[in-house]
């Protein structure tokens, strides 16, 4: 496979042909910010916070989703970057219902810690406080709806890695909701075989286990790179 | 600057929100003793005043929630040079605005009506009892608001480094802040 060389942030970088800006920059330690993403599964592009500037082009790019090119200069935290970033995470607390004060993920969540990585101290937008639900009825986990950032994290890992596919987004644009096979209430899935790998990648305190109270769910993704190594290398080892 | 003691003057206020933000600037203990020292304290909820003074730092607990706070708090911004946003219910409403997924009716009735055992009924026309705003708001989306002090509730830690940016006319390094913890 042939290498390319590029620069990210003024930084050498090599990565080899078809892997993902994201992928080379994060191996070099270039933290560019992510929610949609989640090593060990496909990336769709859903959040946008990735997005990275390419000299010689005009638009925005996903870093999670464009391949590494030779010769390429890319920008990851410039202020027009910024600005964007800031907006798209305002856009998501807006959007739902995120009461962290309150909430199972407190001071564990992922979108917390973007926000706070982004200095975002009040949002500009007016929040919709749209009326959704939680669906309390699979014995193990739940889903809060006001907390889902439909990354769709959950969908990938239970279609790629469990092979379940139990969940799917319903709807379009600000109506979109995560469903459970044909939208029937999760502890009523055929489907889901209770494995729990959509609640341990999901970025915020959307998808928990039952028994949590405010701050007191953690989550454990390492299962993910296990299954990943072993598919890949046929190496079973942690 | 206060003209008889030469010092900044400060105030805290109470909107929408449970006191815990107070508390946790009670909290400050010993450290109260510097900052009366560095500070004027002209008002706040612990202390007895009939007009809001002019003052150089307000801090603002809690959403707008009443017709009442709503003109307070435009008082308030009025007389101050450096507002703050002081804690998660001023900065984002919080679980003060959790209200707002229904009607005021709907809440007042839930109140007055529906879970009450002594007096029920809604107490309108009471010119003692403010009225519900339609929807809870946070404070910069009323007034203009300089700073913003995240946290439910911000420590006394926090609260003390904020101040004493604001007086030593820093600008208050307050990066790296989460909503909630
Ligand atoms: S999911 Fe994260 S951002 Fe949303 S309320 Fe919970 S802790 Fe806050
Ligand atoms: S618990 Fe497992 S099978 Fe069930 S929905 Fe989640 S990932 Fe899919
Ligand atoms: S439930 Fe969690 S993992 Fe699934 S889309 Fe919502 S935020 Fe993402
Ligand atoms: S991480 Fe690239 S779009 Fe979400």
């Amino acid at each position: 496979m042939s290498v390319k060389t590029l620069t990210i942030d003024g930084k050498m970088v090599t990565g080899m042909a078809g892997e993902t800006i994201f992928n080379a920059a994060w191996e070099a330690g270039i933290r560019i910010p992510r929610l949609c993403h989640v090593g060990g599964v496909s990336d769709v592009g859903a959040c946008r916070l990735c997005l990275v500037e390419i000299e010689g082009q005009k638009k925005l790019l996903a870093a999670c989703l464009t391949p590494v090119e030779e010769g390429m200069v890319v920008h990851t935290n410039t202020e027009r970057l910024r600005a964007h970033r800031r907006l798209i995470l305002e856009l998501l607390f807006a959007e739902r219902n995120h009461v962290c004060s309150v909430c199972v993920m407190n001071g564990q969540c992922e979108l917390q810690d973007l926000a706070a990585e982004a200095g975002l101290d009040h949002v500009r937008l007016r929040y919709q406080f749209p009326k959704l639900g939680v669906d309390t009825s699979h014995e193990r986990f739940g889903l809060d709806h006001n907390r889902c950032v439909l990354c769709t994290r959950c969908i990938r890992v239970c279609d790629e890695v469990e092979g379940a596919h139990t969940w799917d987004v319903s709807g379009r644009g600000a109506r979109s909701v995560i469903i459970a096979d044909m939208g029937e209430p999760w502890g009523q899935s055929e489907s889901c075989t209770s494995c729990g790998k959509c609640v341990q990648v999901c970025p915020t305190g959307a998808l928990f286990s039952k028994g949590r109270g405010v701050g007191e769910m953690r989550k454990d993704r390492r299962f993910l790179k296990y299954i990943v190594t072993a598919r890949e290398k046929h190496q079973w080892i942690r | 600057m206060d003209s008889l003691t030469k010092k900044p003057r400060l105030a805290t206020v109470w909107l929408g929100g449970c006191s815990g933000c107070h508390m946790s600037f009670l909290d400050l203990d010993e450290r109260l003793f510097e900052l009366h020292r560095r500070a004027e304290i002209c008002a706040s909820p612990f202390t007895d005043y009939k007009d809001f003074p002019e003052v150089d730092i307000t801090l603002v607990e809690g959403a707008v929630t009443t017709a009442e706070q709503l003109e307070e708090i435009r008082h308030v911004r009025r007389r101050t040079k450096i507002l703050v946003s002081f804690g998660d219910c001023a900065v984002t409403g919080n679980v003060t605005a959790m209200r707002n997924f229904f009607s005021v009716d709907d809440v007042l009735d839930r109140a007055y009506r529906e879970t009450a055992t002594q007096i029920v009924g809604i107490p309108s026309g009471n010119p003692a009892v403010p009225r519900l705003l339609d929807r809870v708001r946070p404070v910069h989306e009323v007034v203009k608001v300089d700073y913003f002090l995240q946290g439910c509730a911000p420590s006394a830690e926090e609260i003390y480094r904020l101040l004493m940016d604001l007086l030593d006319g820093r600008t208050p390094a307050l990066a790296g802040r989460k909503f909630g913890s």
